[in-house]
């Protein structure tokens, strides 16, 4: 039976792309799909838009390919990446000249249409509300802070990108476990109302979307019985016509890929897994089995699907705030104690120059800045050392700055025993995310897909 | 008796705007079971009252031997407008594993 072997790229923006090198070169895959955007990603390369109109994608993208083409071109191995982020089209742009200078020849594919920012206003002259989709809220109060829209597009425009023959395939936001389905499709030409299969395709690609996360990296299990993470392997999955799929990794790579990571990844910020909702399929988890089958060898059966949903969701994102924060370190005996009656200090002078904060957090990193009030207070009293970290949510950058323009004067004048003053720290815009929905039917619409020669 | 979750299951956590989510592993059958009879949505929602504003659903996942919970308005608003140091919640699944349950 027909089959294809896909490798998964990086889980995210600032990922290392190292160990997809041993997926090609020793994994025996024909794509590569890699996922550059978390839902907080967008935030970033919007900050880099606002800045420059020519960004707005992952800067990862072309340092990426060229290491990896004179591996992959050999082997005829093809790529689907979402680094287009923000702007697609400024990303082929780079890339094709990167190509060209490097007297490399392959077709790029790009998909547009994710990016609603601008169809809003038709969205809601259509009678498309644009409410909060978890709370129910009424977009108005956020619609004139908006900085960017975009939809999560299916699998589809990428198939067409491969249909069409590129080599890479660029893409904005799209589902990222549809980014893996598109070369299934491609391979195999399922129906579209094959609901079993894309859901077997949509499982595959959860699984692998977060690079590591599928092969023992950040596992919440014995995670010292996790070989040799330096030389992690990412996840590859060899996907069969009938939709069956086998998880694994290239040999000689560490982590593991066991019943155990597997499930960890699987159900990783799917919320319901009755019905994980992708653009193309509805999918549910609860029928499927993972079976260790070899050593690094896990088969994904029986994942079931159900219609794809009559809506897509769009993520939008708008200026909330700008954050200031500051840290300084105390020192046994007493630091927490000593970090606290810093904390008294600082606040008081907050209050004495008026500096307005719409939202104060005190944290002592080293005692409960992770669990925050969770954190076991058994020890408290005798911590080695400990930070003491204010962070507030002002305005303007203006009045953030001024938190950290009290810290440096704890030094000479405050509890003693200090450490790791790091200098101030630069206050840092705030993003609002405003998930909501609208009619796939509209945004599909806008969706166009080219492809280009370097 | 009393056990904490840290010697019986194993937890992931992750983020989708201002909720968080959490999924709870047990080795085996025996234990999915006195965890689903145990580490309901209430218990959970009252073991993480002074970090979250919203309710806490549970999925039931027998194929998996996990339980799944979704924490609304668990995030201060969500990862990029949070002041937090966990801001994407990744560390929430750990601190669920110092609740105590009877077994």
């Amino acid at each position: 039976m027909k089959s294809v072997r896909i490798a998964g790229g990086l889980g995210f923006y600032g990922d290392s792309w190292q160990p997809i090198k041993a997926s090609i070169e020793r994994g025996n895959v024909q794509y590569v799909t890699s996922d550059h955007l978390a839902e907080l990603t967008l935030a970033i390369l919007q900050k880099d838009r606002l800045r420059d109109a020519n960004l707005g994608y992952t800067r990862d993208l072309a340092p990426m390919l060229l290491d990896l083409l004179p591996l992959a071109m050999p082997r005829g191995v093809k790529f689907v990446l979402n680094a287009g982020g923000l702007n697609p089209l400024a990303a082929r742009e780079v890339l094709l000249n990167a190509l060209k200078k490097a007297g490399l020849h392959l077709k790029i594919g790009v998909v547009l249409g994710d990016s609603v920012l601008e169809h809003l206003d038709e969205l809601q002259s259509m009678g498309v509300s644009l409410a909060h989709m978890d709370t129910g809220e009424a977009i108005a109060g956020v619609r004139e802070k908006l900085l960017f829209a975009s939809a999560y597009l299916g699998a589809r425009p990428i198939v067409e990108a491969l249909d069409e023959g590129a080599d890479i395939v660029l893409t904005g936001r799209v589902a990222d476990a549809a980014l893996f389905l598109a070369p299934m499709m491609h391979e195999f030409g399922w129906r579209w109302d094959e609901w079993d299969k894309l859901a077997q395709g949509m499982v595959v690609g959860h699984l692998l979307e977060c690079s590591g996360q599928a092969t023992g990296g950040n596992f919440g299990g014995d995670w010292r019985a996790i070989p040799d993470l330096a030389h992690i392997g990412y996840p590859i999955a060899e996907v069969w016509e009938s939709g069956e799929a086998l998880i694994t990794k290239a040999p000689d790579t560490g982590g593991r890929v066991t019943f155990d990571t597997l499930r960890e990844q699987l159900l990783y910020e799917v919320h319901d897994p009755a019905h994980y909702l992708t653009p193309d399929v509805d999918v549910d988890m609860t029928t499927l089995r993972l079976e260790e089958v070899g050593p690094d060898q896990v088969r994904v059966t029986g994942a079931s699907g159900r219609p794809a949903p009559e809506t897509l969701k769009i993520v939008a994102g708008y200026a909330d705030g700008v954050m200031g924060q500051a840290m300084l370190g105390y020192a046994w005996p007493d630091a927490l104690a000593k970090a606290r009656a810093a904390a008294e200090i600082i606040q008081q002078q907050m209050r004495e120059i008026g500096l307005k904060a719409e939202e104060t957090l005190v944290e002592y990193p080293g005692y409960n800045s992770i669990h925050g009030p969770l954190a076991d207070p058994t020890h408290a009293e005798d911590l080695n050392e400990v930070y003491l970290r204010i962070a507030v949510r002002c305005a303007d950058k203006q009045e953030a700055a001024k938190l950290g323009r009290l810290f440096p004067p704890l030094a000479l004048s405050g509890p003693p025993f200090i450490g790791g003053a790091g200098g101030m720290l630069e206050p840092r815009g705030l993003l609002g995310i405003w998930p909501t929905l609208a009619p796939r039917g509209v945004i599909e619409e806008y969706i166009r897909v080219s492809v280009e020669e370097s | 008796m009393k056990q904490q979750l840290v010697y019986l299951a194993h937890a992931r956590s992750g983020d989708k705007g201002d909720k968080a989510d959490l999924s709870l592993f047990a080795p085996d059958q025996a234990i999915y079971d006195l965890l689903v009879r145990e580490v309901t949505a209430e218990r959970v929602s009252e073991h993480f009252s002074e970090l979250i504003t919203g309710k806490v659903e549970r999925f039931e996942v027998p194929n998996l031997l996990a339980l799944k919970f979704v924490l609304h308005g668990a995030l201060n608003g969500g990862a990029s407008r949070s002041l937090r140091s966990d801001a994407l919640g990744k560390s929430l699944a750990s601190a669920l594993l110092r609740m105590e349950i009877d077994e």
